[in-house]
């Protein structure tokens, strides 16, 4: 009795301190410090909420950067992912069929080729991008002027290596589309 | 592979290697009392509870404290989950779990395993996932580190008031050391940084978004990034959202993957250079630490070579590219943390194979908190004794003899989850409640339920998440899976500790074999693979190799 009684006690103390106070504490400081991005990174448009920056949206329009293919169907409130094999017959499909839709060589290495493990991967790689550029400019009608313009805003979105060294060098397709609406 | 390639790799195994002393050092201090601002905050704690911290407790009693403090997490997160939806900060209104899910989920979390048969930002309230799930991550994980504690002052002890009081510590002193000391500080730490990098912090309701297009998309919310640092460092795994770390919201950036990699395998690294400081010798801290490090980066280069191989985007996220995914599946799966990056079903078979040897090795490639080192102990005794067997002398460890007793403890800590891997992966492929759940034909379905099995088994977490798991038949197998992987190994360490504790140390002599050089390194990781093998071979033969093999022929299931 006395056992239960003492690790009761201890337990309902640790539960407290790690289950409220600590949650809370950190809340308070990431509000503080970090509103907008404690709050989902959250991106508006004439004061309309468009989105968040850090999660995918279907672009279906050929006068847009698409982003990788969701699983999920860019549900952002039910990420998932394939979870298909490298040697699944379901994969393989998938990826022809990815190919034909987007007019690209199976074995290419586009990103475009490949369902991301959240299904809301926000960004897609510079060939991704520079694959794309042909039929966004046909689409928007774009000179040969326009162009070059519209390749070097690629070149400006595209983020590097976090301080040179970590992760891959990416494109964030929302951000980029933004400023295709914006400029063309 | 590009030199920046290689020079982020070698970032992640050099920072280890950097900070092991560091923190090492530091929490030997915190473990012995030695820090007094600490130690008079603890006693406002131990006063407030009326708790007396001062007496210190036999095996059996430590013990028992631990299995009663455990029940009781065990009850409250059931009862939290199947309650969930009369319970406060429920903004989308998300109902109570089944009693087959909550189970689950609560023996996952109370075990340290931390299995996702839940979906995350469907399934859990803020409430459920803060009270229930948060709070497990650091009990669960504070845990382990009590029962190394006791396994380390069962063979550090020599004296003889020591030794005839047979006595290990006391349970609340270095559960509350480790929580307030430890977890709490380096998870304030880290859920700073990964709010400034875009994890979310909030109890808001979700929002709803019009898209450029005109959908709609509604944008979760939640106290993601207090859990998440704890979720790491804790080696738990259990993801705020269903995709875990391959999240944006979890895992926005290359430097929340770099730090949530390096705290994944920071405290149990750390804990071998703890483990030599209060064993009175640095030197076999870092023997077990060399031996850890050698079988991880083996098994490293094994992964990021067979998935630059196979050399495909699928399941993974751009931020971090296949050789981040790569490290990450080769890390949580050493260190005891379920989480992933990438989906591992979708990386090469014999990625998914390290992966699960890394599991069935029994999690001591640094492993969980805590349990991780007790393990590989275990692994070292056992060494110690064949060793002993081959030249005909007594074994000893750390001058104490090993005798029947102990062996039989290891064996049987050894068996236990080595039999439900096999018996539990045998009867899902012989029935159809085991079957139905299957994604794949061919191989890779077989893997999908070894996996299952293993993660639940060596208290992982992680998943070939094509297997469906949320079915009356794998949440309740693999609740009790998980139940016999962690406390049929933490009960044998403590009966250990306690017949250690009482035993006379003799002096090294010119014929004790010394456990703390190169050779003996070699020794225990041949220990440790055979081990292994011999029992695992012919399943993984099955799965993931065949799979292997059969892929670089061309051959599609």
């Amino acid at each position: 009795m006395k056992t239960i009684l003492n690790n009761l006690k201890i337990f309902l103390f640790f539960i407290f301190l790690t289950g409220i106070i600590y949650p809370f504490f950190i809340t308070g400081i990431s509000q503080g410090l970090f509103q907008n991005e404690a709050n989902g990174s959250i991106i508006s448009k004439n004061g309309k909420i468009i989105g968040s920056s850090l999660l995918a949206q279907e672009f279906k329009g050929k006068q847009y950067f698409c982003p990788r293919p969701s699983m999920s169907n860019y549900d952002s409130s039910a990420s998932s992912a394939s979870n298909l094999s490298p040697d699944s017959l379901a994969l393989s499909e998938n990826i022809a069929k990815r190919a034909l839709e987007n007019n690209l060589d199976i074995k290419s290495n586009d990103d475009l080729l490949y369902s991301s493990g959240s299904g809301l991967d926000p960004h897609i790689s510079p060939l991704s991008a520079e694959n794309q550029i042909d039929r966004i400019a046909k689409a928007r009608g774009l000179s040969e002027v326009k162009i070059l313009e519209l390749k070097k805003l690629v070149l400006n979105y595209t983020e590097h290596r976090q301080f040179e060294v970590l992760g891959r060098t990416r494109i964030n397709v929302l951000k980029l589309n933004l400023e295709l609406d914006k400029k063309f | 592979m590009s030199a920046l390639d290689f020079f982020e790799i070698l970032l992640c195994f050099g920072t280890i290697i950097i900070l092991t002393p560091i923190l090492g050092k530091y929490m030997a201090l915190v473990f012995e009392g030695k820090i007094s601002f600490f130690n008079s905050l603890e006693n406002v704690v131990y006063r407030l509870l009326g708790l007396d911290t001062q007496k210190e407790m036999n095996w059996i009693d430590y013990t028992k404290n631990l299995l009663v403090f455990n029940l009781m997490g065990f009850i409250f997160v059931l009862a939290i989950l199947i309650f969930q939806g009369h319970l406060p900060f429920n903004p989308q209104h998300i109902a109570g779990l089944s009693i087959p899910l909550a189970f689950n989920v609560a023996v996952s979390f109370v075990t340290n395993t931390n299995w996702q048969s839940y979906g995350g930002e469907n399934t859990m309230s803020y409430f459920s996932q803060m009270m229930a799930l948060g709070t497990q991550n650091f009990l669960s994980a504070a845990t382990g580190v009590t029962v190394l504690l006791a396994l380390v002052r069962g063979l550090s002890r020599k004296s003889i008031e020591e030794r005839e009081s047979k006595t290990l510590g006391n349970f609340w002193k270095d559960l509350t050391r480790t929580i307030l000391f430890i977890l709490i500080p380096l998870s304030i730490l880290l859920s700073i940084v990964l709010v400034k990098e875009g994890t979310i912090q909030n109890f808001s309701a979700y929002i709803h978004a019009t898209t450029i297009e005109g959908k709609d998309q509604l944008i979760p919310g939640g106290p993601a990034a207090s859990q998440i640092a704890i979720k790491q460092l804790g080696t738990n795994g259990g993801g705020f959202f269903n995709v875990n770390s391959a999240h944006p919201f979890e895992n926005p950036t290359p430097l929340t993957n770099w730090l949530s990699l390096i705290s994944i395998l920071l405290i149990p690294a750390a804990l071998t250079y703890t483990y030599g400081l209060m064993i009175g010798s640095k030197k076999q801290g870092w023997a077990i630490f060399a031996a850890m490090m050698i079988t991880l980066i083996i098994g490293t280069i094994i992964i990021i070579r067979a998935d630059l191989a196979v050399n495909m985007m699928e399941g993974k996220e751009t931020r971090f590219g296949i050789i981040n995914s790569s490290m990450w599946t080769s890390w949580t799966t050493a260190a005891s943390n379920g989480s992933v990056n990438a989906m591992i079903s979708s990386q090469a078979p014999i990625a998914g194979g390290i992966a699960m040897l890394n599991i069935m090795l029994g999690e001591i490639i640094f492993g969980g908190v805590g349990c991780g080192l007790y393990g590989m102990i275990l692994f070292v005794i056992l060494t110690v004794f064949l060793s002993g067997l081959m030249v005909g002398r007594t074994p000893e460890y750390l001058g104490k003899k090993i005798e029947s007793r102990e062996i039989k403890m290891i064996i049987l800590a050894i068996l236990a989850p080595s039999a439900c891997i096999l018996l539990g992966s045998a009867l899902a492929i012989s029935t159809t409640a085991g079957l139905s759940s299957l994604s794949h034909h061919g191989p890779h379905g077989l893997s999908e339920i070894l996996y299952a099995f293993t993660s639940a088994a060596g208290n992982n977490g992680s998943a070939l998440a094509g297997l469906n798991a949320n079915t009356n038949f794998y949440n309740f197998l693999l609740g009790i899976t998980m139940i016999i992987g962690r406390f049929a190994i933490l009960i044998p360490v403590m009966a250990i500790a306690g017949s250690m504790v009482s035993k006379k140390a003799t002096p090294a002599s010119f014929g004790t074999l010394s456990t703390d050089n190169p050779i003996f390194v070699v020794l225990l990781i041949g220990v440790i693979v055979i081990v292994g093998a011999l029992t695992f071979l012919p399943a993984l033969s099955l799965g993931p190799i065949v799979e292997q093999i059969l892929m670089n022929k061309g051959i599609l299931f």
